[in-house]
């Protein structure tokens, strides 16, 4: 195959994982919808005395069409997976490099992180309540990463350094996993609010764990993002920052926004020991996380200016 | 503290009393956070407004823009936030914060170490993961077991023993809270090696044109600073000479235009006398001199050009590098002719690497490279002020004394050259030519000595991080007694950081106890 093959091979393979995601999303709203419907049975008691995830019943007699959509929103984002697995892989081989040298493809391996994530997560803990939120992500991110497509090709001198795959793979490595994390946070603000109005919640909110079991979960996926993103940005950028400009820290924009985003995740794991800011406003701390993270990454490198022009549009 | 006053209550503290409470207050958990969320707040405006360390030429443009908004910036260190007080008082008290909180943490973590594991409650069963039962095994088999088990769990393990029985404390996970503070003490051990090592090093800038060299003395460079230890004597004495530069661009498809190469190529003397070694110098290579390095941050075109007087007298002649203002190379630059008689001459040009001709004759190249180079000059004569005294930038036309020649429309005089073209000035004032095309490499030249203090702390700080956040101190405790001659045990743990499931934990360790399972009861 010749490189212009396998970069029609990639385009495709994006092209078709993001349909992939949206039949995805769509399965979950499905549960969601079928689940808003009075549930049938009665809810057993969620909260074990390990707190741990309990879920409801799944056997009762008339096929639960909530949970079926659900494993059919599974499969397809497992699917969703593989396609965008190929797409990324042969991106890299028509390009003849890591697939990594701007914002498209970046987008694109950062979402194959969020989603490989958010299925060994599936696999550990059974966390498929995340299921709506990492694909409709997907969906809306793939979308708009077609604006700022370009063609596969070699790189500018700048790149032209083995600390590209460290650097940039570690930031997209921490970036998949901030989003499961934000995923989860926000679905814990969800289920919080619920189990503070009236207890024992109806319908969809009932399928889903309890909230300190959200909670534990959302703070796995981020006590694992942070060191590495602590490596990517404090460590291996500084490093590549000294060998190409001479400088290890320059407060480039993008430098100020990744120390930004340090801080505040810095600050989630301090809100989650400190009286008075464990689970609400920890769960918030988090989501302004991600909203810098990924500020930095739509602002910064559409709108900004700064050493870190790489974007390729 | 023998002390229980409530502080808010109190009409007057005792200054002592005042300043631990504000010692606590300030080393408190709570406050760290707040300055956490206040160091995110007060970086963000660095990235919105020009910064004067980063890009000076943009704030130049942005005090052009906002002429009202500049000197209230200006004033509150908008232009140099991250050496602004305010900006230093959140870090400062951050570092300050942290060192009190970390510092009593390590000497409380140093007893825990030396420290027997807590001894078992009372009740067992009241925790949250416990569980009990009945065997014929004399206390000590059991208790010994546990020992056993325990410790091939990597617990660290101790015994009680009272008239009825006796008890296994055990407790792990203690690297946990020295995984923590390391993390703490090497964020801070970064910050300060950063603080010191940026006294003693330098950083400078030079534009070095093909042919042209540079040698590593204060006066050749364009712009430099230092820290404030550092001394200019101890600028190592090495001397390069730029032979040629290389830059190639994609040719075709969507990122035509895109570098792909920069490359310079030269003889270093690294110091008097010693033999000239060629160098080849690119982007994300420099060349390294002792603790000195060399990079390579830009590079552009320096046409060269010469100026004749209206006497017909050489005034000016040599490349002139002009500074690109975007990816497709278009560059501005300056000559000043301040010998040229009967006036002094200036121009104020743009180059255009691959010239396009447009229907308004509006300056636009179509490609980085030099494929179709021309030169549009505006011209000027009259008074340079290069005389007042005042430094002026090599870039920059004082346009105060001077007075632009005009075409026949009376229009300001164009001239659009092609390399080997001169033009005549108006009223035989004098000609200029454009003779031939250099490039120019912008270098940075600079010295970050004690890097490695830094680098290595940070490092260990990320392991500290990874150890403090996996891993999870876990007591244990299993209780045997006799009643009514068979032997009771109870066993239970508690994690001090939630997370696992304790439950399944607490039933697996009863299983290995017993050897096989048999009747238990869990809560």
């Amino acid at each position: 195959m010749s490189t212009q093959d396998w970069a029609t091979l990639s385009n495709q393979a994006v092209a078709t994982a993001t349909v992939i995601f949206a039949l995805a999303w769509l399965a979950h709203l499905a549960e969601w919808a079928f689940g808003r419907q009075p549930a049938r049975i009665p809810q057993p008691a969620l909260v074990g005395a390990d707190g741990a995830a309990g879920r409801p019943d799944a056997t009762p007699s008339p096929p639960d069409r909530s949970a079926v959509s659900g494993r059919a929103g599974l499969s397809l984002t497992v699917l969703a997976f593989g396609v965008l697995l190929v797409g990324v892989v042969a991106r890299g081989v028509a390009a003849e490099r890591v697939p990594w040298g701007n914002m498209y493809e970046f987008a694109t391996t950062g979402l194959l992180v969020a989603t490989g994530v958010y299925l060994g997560l599936v696999r550990a803990y059974g966390v498929q309540w995340l299921g709506p939120l990492i694909t409709g992500f997907c969906v809306v991110v793939l979308g708009l990463a077609f604006l700022v497509y370009v063609d596969a090709g070699p790189l500018v001198p700048a790149l032209h350094s083995y600390w590209l795959v460290l650097h940039v793979s570690a930031a997209a490595i921490a970036g998949g996993a901030f989003a499961v994390g934000a995923a989860a946070s926000a679905v814990y603000l969800v289920k919080a609010r619920a189990e503070a109005r009236d207890g024992a919640s109806t319908g969809y909110l009932a399928r889903l764990p309890s909230a300190a079991a959200i909670d534990k979960v959302a703070y796995r996926v981020h006590a694992f993002a942070f060191p590495i993103w602590t490596f990517a940005a404090l460590i291996a950028g500084p490093i590549w920052a000294q060998y190409a400009w001479g400088r290890y820290w320059g407060w480039d924009p993008k430098e100020v926004w990744a120390f930004i985003t340090w801080v505040v995740y810095a600050s989630y794991l301090h809100a989650r020991a400190t009286a008075g800011w464990r689970g609400r406003a920890a769960a918030i701390v988090a989501l302004v996380g991600f909203a810098t993270f990924l500020f930095n990454f739509v602002g910064i490198n559409l709108f900004g200016s700064g050493l870190h022009s790489y974007a390729g549009v | 503290m023998a002390s229980t006053r409530s502080a808010s209550t109190a009409p007057a503290l005792p200054s002592g009393q005042f300043l631990r409470w504000t010692w606590r207050q300030l080393t408190s958990m709570r406050t760290a956070l707040l300055l956490l969320l206040l160091l995110a707040l007060a970086a963000v405006p660095g990235s919105l407004i020009p910064q004067s360390k980063v890009d000076p030429l943009a704030v130049k443009l942005f005090a052009d823009k906002h002429p009202t908004l500049t000197p209230v910036l200006d004033r509150i260190g908008g232009f140099s936030v991250y050496s602004s007080p305010w900006f230093s008082a959140v870090y400062l008290l951050l570092m300050v914060s942290l060192v009190g909180c970390f510092v009593p943490r390590i000497a409380v973590y140093a007893r825990a170490v030396r420290a027997r594991p807590p001894a078992a409650p009372r009740n067992l069963e009241r925790l949250p993961a416990s569980a009990s039962y009945v065997t014929d095994q004399p206390v000590p088999e059991v208790l010994d077991r546990a020992q056993r088990l325990l410790r091939a769990q990597r617990y660290r393990v101790d015994t009680d023993s009272d008239t009825t029985g006796g008890a296994v404390r055990a407790q792990r996970g203690y690297l946990r809270e020295a995984g923590n503070l390391l993390f703490h003490v090497c964020l801070v051990v970064v910050l300060v090696g950063v603080a010191v090592g940026s006294l003693f090093g330098y950083k400078g800038g030079v534009i070095v044109t093909e042919g042209e060299g540079f040698s590593n003395t204060l006066t050749q460079y364009d712009e430099f600073s230092a820290g404030a230890l550092f001394d200019s004597a101890d600028l190592p004495p090495f001397r390069l000479q730029l032979d040629s530069f290389q830059a190639d661009f994609q040719l075709d498809g969507p990122q035509r235009g895109a570098p792909r190469l920069f490359e310079a190529r030269g003889d270093l003397v690294s110091r008097p006398g010693a033999a000239p070694v060629p160098f080849d110098l690119r982007v994300n290579h420099p060349l390294a001199i002792g603790g000195t390095s060399v990079f390579l941050i830009g590079q552009g075109y320096a046409p060269v050009i010469t100026v004749r007087d209206g006497d017909g007298n050489v005034v000016f002649s040599g490349a002139v590098p002009f500074l690109p203002v975007d990816s497709s190379y278009i560059s501005n630059g300056v000559v000043k002719a301040p010998d040229a008689a009967p006036e002094q001459l200036g121009f104020e040009g743009f180059f255009l690497p691959t010239a396009v001709d447009t229907a308004d004759g509006t300056p636009v190249s179509a490609f980085p490279a030099a494929l179709r180079p021309r030169l549009g000059l505006f011209a000027f004569h009259g008074d340079l002020g290069l005389d007042a005294g005042a430094p002026q930038s090599v870039y920059v036309l004082e346009r105060d004394g001077l007075t632009q020649f005009t075409d026949a429309n009376n229009k300001p005089l164009r001239m659009l050259l092609e390399p080997g073209a001169r033009a005549q000035l108006p009223d035989g004032l004098g000609s200029i030519s454009f003779d031939g095309l250099r490039q120019f490499v912008k270098l940075q030249i600079s010295a970050s000595p004690g890097t490695t203090v830094p680098l290595v702390a940070g490092v260990l700080a990320i392991g500290g991080l990874v150890v403090s956040l996996t891993l999870r101190p876990r007591r244990a405790w299993v209780r045997a007694r006799r009643e009514h001659g068979r032997t009771v045990v109870e066993v239970a743990r508690l994690d001090r950081v939630s997370g696992t499931d304790l439950g399944s934990d607490v039933q697996a360790l009863v299983r290995s106890l017993q050897g096989e399972p048999t009747t238990s009861r869990s809560s």
